[in-house]
């Protein structure tokens, strides 16, 4: 997923300036003004270039986040919910993001369908502190990881389209 | 919300009650009949530690040690209490060491439940598949050992809600109620675990141990971590024990880690060892103690607290512990390029400097033990900001070529850093 696409598309986010985490209190309600703007002008950039993947909003303390992703693929559409808690050491770890319903069909998931980012993730966010925000973890972290992943789970037959599986 | 959460609580907490009170009736039965009964065998609890040497004083072996001259007070031990924060390969054994041991009380957290796929290590028995680890590890100790006070929270420690209640419980949960416990037992397999316990712990000053098995299951190791004094888990990226495999050889395939009870039952035996150490103040306590299956190497180092470091409780603490300090430490280590475990390759024209600040400093670490990834230095505001940023990134890309990517990520994952 390292494609010029991809890196044009990183570069392309904003990068964050505020270290503060959920316990932070006024500090946290910047980086989290930051955490909404960055998404903001990364969704933009997916919709101009045709490449809109991904919807997130979090509750009103902005610890806990969900929305939707989806992977087209032979021109179909595959969406998946996706959740995840800001943690307590945000953002010097990067948040687990989970697709629930995917729990137990691939063995690059941790439990309760976290997915596993601890190679290909983990090691840019921490060099990356604390720049990286919420947008980075979604194309670099969740992207790649379905880039990779839903393929291989279509073609193993353990994910199907939807609307294939109502008729 | 809460209210649900403090009713399961309340649940929890009248079930362990429950427990309790079957345990001492039934030891209360046994004491009165036959030895001969179909009960369980349950002994009461044992007001007094004794050294007499019958069979069934179960601290006959553990009072010996001050016969042996190794330890001057044995008894001590049952005003101790020890957190154990994550009960699974290693955490499950490392309470069962402590329970056999006499300890006063433990405090176990975990947020998982026993699984099938948990049998290949210590402990769980698969009757207990679908308990929470907590309650299942507290009935199999509570029956080994009556004399402990046992105290189980099931929940995830990284959330904004259950953090708080940790550090309640870290900083007032001991056998004394009010009291700090006496040590803090990482065993988590997780590194967002582990900063949330090393924030918690920098934050009370609270001593804690660290401990880990690689995700290959051939390497382990255990820290001790004094607030202030030697470094805490923030203070250098995570230091991993090289196991002197080739990555490549690694097959990846359907698993996202391994996991041996050996490795386990040794990092949860050097754990407690230097857990018993510590409390019951005998020999000399490791600050950090590797182990690679591998070569049966254990690389031992000491490390001091890093003046830097991200963690603003860590550097209060080094305040703190200053005018005790006398030896300064060392600044700015030099940066070590000959193993470039990353593979760290440059596409645009760069500097040496410029790497260097890439790579970031790497701690002077004996042989064996390595960072698992450096984090660059010099992190300046260089007006990068949400608001204003589109140009800096594109010039200098670097290219992490990752040995170990079992994503079949074909291998490349960008990073992106800015330079000044």
């Amino acid at each position: 997923m390292a494609d010029d696409a991809t890196r044009k598309a990183v570069s392309e986010i904003p990068l964050l300036k505020t270290n503060s985490g959920p316990r932070d209190k006024e500090l946290w309600v910047q980086r989290l003004r930051e955490e909404y703007l960055a998404p903001i002008k990364y969704v933009e950039n997916n919709k101009a270039a045709d490449n809109d993947w991904f919807r997130l909003e979090s509750n009103k303390e902005g610890t806990r986040w969900f929305g939707k992703c989806w992977y087209i693929h032979d021109l179909l559409k595959y969406e998946f919910d996706i959740e995840f808690d800001i943690p307590v050491t945000y953002p010097t770890t990067a948040p687990e993001v989970a697709i629930p319903e995917l729990d137990g069909k691939t063995a690059k998931m941790y439990r309760g369908g976290k997915i596993c980012l601890t190679d290909h993730f983990k090691p840019l966010w921490a060099r990356n502190v604390p720049k990286f925000g919420l947008a980075h973890l979604m194309a670099l972290g969740l992207g790649p990881w379905l880039a990779v992943e839903i393929p291989d789970l279509i073609s193993k037959g353990l994910i199907t389209h939807r609307e294939q599986q109502g008729s | 919300m809460t209210s649900i959460e403090e009713l399961k609580l309340r649940v929890r907490e009248l079930e362990n009650e429950l427990i309790k009170c079957k345990q001492k009736r039934c030891t209360a039965m046994c004491a009165e009949q036959p030895a001969d009964n179909n009960q369980p065998h349950q002994r009461t609890r044992i007001e007094k530690m004794s050294a007499e040497v019958v069979d069934s004083n179960p601290y006959s072996r553990l009072m010996a040690l001050k016969r042996m001259g190794i330890v001057e007070d044995y008894e001590k031990i049952r005003t101790f209490t020890v957190a154990v924060v994550g009960v699974g390969g290693v955490g499950s054994v490392t309470a069962e060491m402590l329970t056999r041991c006499g300890i006063g009380k433990l405090l176990l957290f975990d947020y998982d439940k026993v699984e099938l796929a948990n049998m290949n290590r210590l402990f769980f028995q698969p009757h207990q598949a679908g308990l929470s680890k907590v309650e299942a590890a507290e009935h199999t100790l509570r029956s080994i050992n009556p004399d402990v006070q046992f105290e189980i929270h099931n929940y995830n420690i990284t959330t904004m809600s259950n953090f708080a209640h940790f550090m309640d419980r870290i900083s007032h949960g001991a056998l004394e109620e009010g009291k700090a416990v006496d040590l803090v037992l990482c065993c988590v397999d997780n590194f967002e675990a582990r900063m949330a316990i090393n924030a918690a712990c920098n934050e009370l000053g609270q001593i804690w141990m660290e401990s880990g098995v690689s995700e290959n299951a051939v390497s382990g190791h255990i820290q001790l971590i004094i607030p202030g004094e030697t470094a805490c888990f923030a203070c250098a990226p995570p230091l991993v024990v090289a196991a002197n495999i080739d990555e490549k050889t690694l097959k990846r395939e359907g698993v996202c880690a391994a996991s041996l009870p050996t490795t386990m039952g040794v990092v949860a035996g050097i754990l407690v060892q230097n857990v018993l150490k510590y409390l019951l103040k005998f020999g000399t306590v490791s600050h950090y103690l590797g182990y690679n299956a591998m070569q049966d190497f254990f690389p031992t180092m000491a490390m001091k607290a890093n003046p830097t470091c991200d963690d603003p409780h860590c550097k209060k603490q080094q305040e703190n512990y200053k005018p005790k300090d006398v030896a300064k430490t060392p600044e700015e280590l030099p940066a070590v390029h000959e193993d470039n475990d990353w593979g760290i390759e440059l596409v645009s024209e760069q500097t040496d400097d410029e790497l260097k600040a890439a790579s970031g400093p790497v701690p002077d670490l004996p042989e064996g033990i390595t960072v698992a990834y450096t984090i660059p230095g010099g992190n300046g505001a260089s007006g990068e900001t949400v608001e204003e940023t589109e140009q800096s990134l594109e010039e200098c890309v670097i290219i992490i070529v990752t040995q170990s990517c079992h994503l079949r990520l074909r291998c490349i994952v960008p990073c992106l850093r800015v330079l000044k």
